[in-house]
């Protein structure tokens, strides 16, 4: 019935009724942001933390720098050789520690 | 009012129109633009969501951590030390920590091994995280077997695997007695891997970690200060992650942008001629092309930025996995929580709708200010 009514939608309402979902949608993440950060509950993990005095995330678990890299001296990424390359490939995308670069100190 | 949105509806028509009438050349600018974005945002919304992960998560990692050095390396730390620490005032409590890694030639991965001895293991039970019990296919009950340092296969039972929900932390973990890591890795007992020390008031730890560096020179203090910002650092926009995509998106959207602001073709520029010559002003055709860019970024940045939070958010972020993995073979498997930071997101639409918008209408009002007859003949 409806369709019948208004056989061809005029393209302006398309495109500004598509815009406005696009826009309730972004509008959707912000509120799905604020919920889920309030409902997360990291009890478990903080208190795995405090057990084992965790001090990294599991993420890069290729080379111990990269795993652990708060614990990195700063030989580690060159521990084959003094002139050796750093060769882990997540070793690229993960800056020094801040506390071991000239800028920090 | 109702005049003025009526208007803008018959522009927005004939804008649309216009567009249509190059379906194949727009549809592919949009899916470029929408690619851009969705990638673009991606890598933003994933060092938020992981640097929000790591600061509320790391707050309660140890206060200070103490190393010793050798020849600039970390080095085992003799229990000597402990009690040395424990002296130093401010420190509430010191206890040394047994933890390093094990390289499983069976399937090619690191494991994190760490003597945890509040679990109350025996010397032959182990904890395993859940990566690791899904890569090696085994469960509680099972027994991993790990070569010990002289060489002999030492089997371990699994008691526990480590719940899945703390993967981020946890994936590649082995926890075990400190009998069963020091018969491992054949340690002495009057060594440690490091200390972890607790501090009377924690705003003392910089003084307290610069009192330990005097009492033992070999020693390195980390704070938790500077974990947490460690991990700030890792996961900046502006660094590590980024890079792998800042590397392309600026050449990509500047050929998109050149493609616009080098001019109309001459079907547009007719068309703009013809516009005028029909009535419409230099105005509307700036109206429109502002339609006609508004529309096209708009719908690009939304779609482009709502697959990059679904992707990352809901999807588990596999689109950068293999990046993140590098060689590793334990991934976690984690689900991160949204974190959005507005600053970032409008200077994100400001970077990718804004020019595209003046690249559109400067071609526009350069064609609109021409003589139509001139417009219309080329």
């Amino acid at each position: 019935m409806l369709l019948r009514r208004c056989p061809h939608p005029r393209m302006a309402n398309v495109a500004l009724t598509l815009l406005a979902i696009l826009l309730l949608l972004f509008g959707l993440t912000l509120a799905d942001a604020a919920w889920r950060s309030r409902s997360t509950d990291r009890a478990t993990n903080r208190a795995l933390v405090r057990e084992l005095g965790l001090t990294d995330l599991s993420l890069f678990t290729e080379a111990r720098y990269t795993r652990h890299p708060s614990q990195a001296d700063r030989h580690s990424p060159f521990q084959d050789h003094p002139a050796a390359l750093d060769h882990f490939p997540t070793g690229t995308l993960l800056p020094p520690p801040p506390g071991l670069t000239p800028s920090s100190r | 009012m109702r005049a003025f949105l009526e208007r803008q509806k018959y522009l927005i028509d004939y804008t649309l129109a216009a567009l249509l009438r190059r379906k194949t050349r727009n549809l592919g600018l949009l899916l470029v633009y929408t690619l851009l974005v969705f990638l673009f945002a991606s890598v933003l919304l994933l060092s938020q969501g992981l640097r929000r992960e790591a600061t509320l998560l790391l707050q309660d990692a140890p206060e200070v951590i103490v190393q010793r050095l050798v020849a600039g390396r970390h080095d085992l730390l003799p229990a000597a030390w402990l009690d040395t620490l424990r002296r130093i005032r401010g420190v509430a409590s010191a206890r040394g920590r047994l933890w390093g890694y094990y390289y499983d030639p069976a399937v090619k991965a690191n494991y994190t091994l760490m003597a945890a001895p509040e679990r109350g293991l025996a010397a032959d039970e182990i904890v395993i995280g859940a990566a690791l019990a899904r890569v090696r296919q085994i469960g509680v009950g099972d027994y991993l077997s790990l070569r010990a340092t002289d060489g002999r296969p030492l089997p371990l039972k699994i008691t526990g695997v480590l719940e899945s929900a703390s993967e981020l932390l946890s994936a590649d973990l082995l926890l075990l007695s400190d009998a069963g890591f020091r018969q491992l890795f054949q340690l002495p007992p009057e060594v440690y891997t490091d200390a972890v020390l607790a501090v009377r008031n924690p705003r003392e730890a910089v003084t307290v970690a610069g009192k330990i560096a005097l009492a033992l020179p070999a020693s390195r203090p980390i704070l938790r200060a500077e974990i947490l910002r460690t991990y700030d650092a890792v996961f900046h926009w502006r660094e590590g992650m980024v890079f792998v995509a800042l590397g392309s998106l600026p050449l990509a959207f500047l050929i998109l942008a050149w493609d616009k602001a080098a001019g109309l073709s001459a079907e547009e520029k007719r068309e703009i001629g013809i516009l005028k010559a029909i009535g419409w002003e230099t105005g509307d055709i700036l109206r429109m092309k502002l339609w006609e860019g508004a529309l096209l970024s708009l719908t690009a940045f939304l779609a482009g930025y709502l697959l990059a939070w679904w992707q990352v958010f809901y999807g588990g972020a596999r689109l950068f996995a293999p990046v993140l993995k590098g060689w590793a073979v334990l991934y976690p498997d984690f689900r991160l929580t949204p974190a959005v930071d507005l600053q970032q997101v409008l200077v994100l639409l400001a970077v990718t709708v804004l020019p595209y918008i003046v690249a559109t209408l400067i071609p526009g009002w350069r064609a609109a200010i021409v003589d139509p007859d001139a417009a219309m003949r080329g």
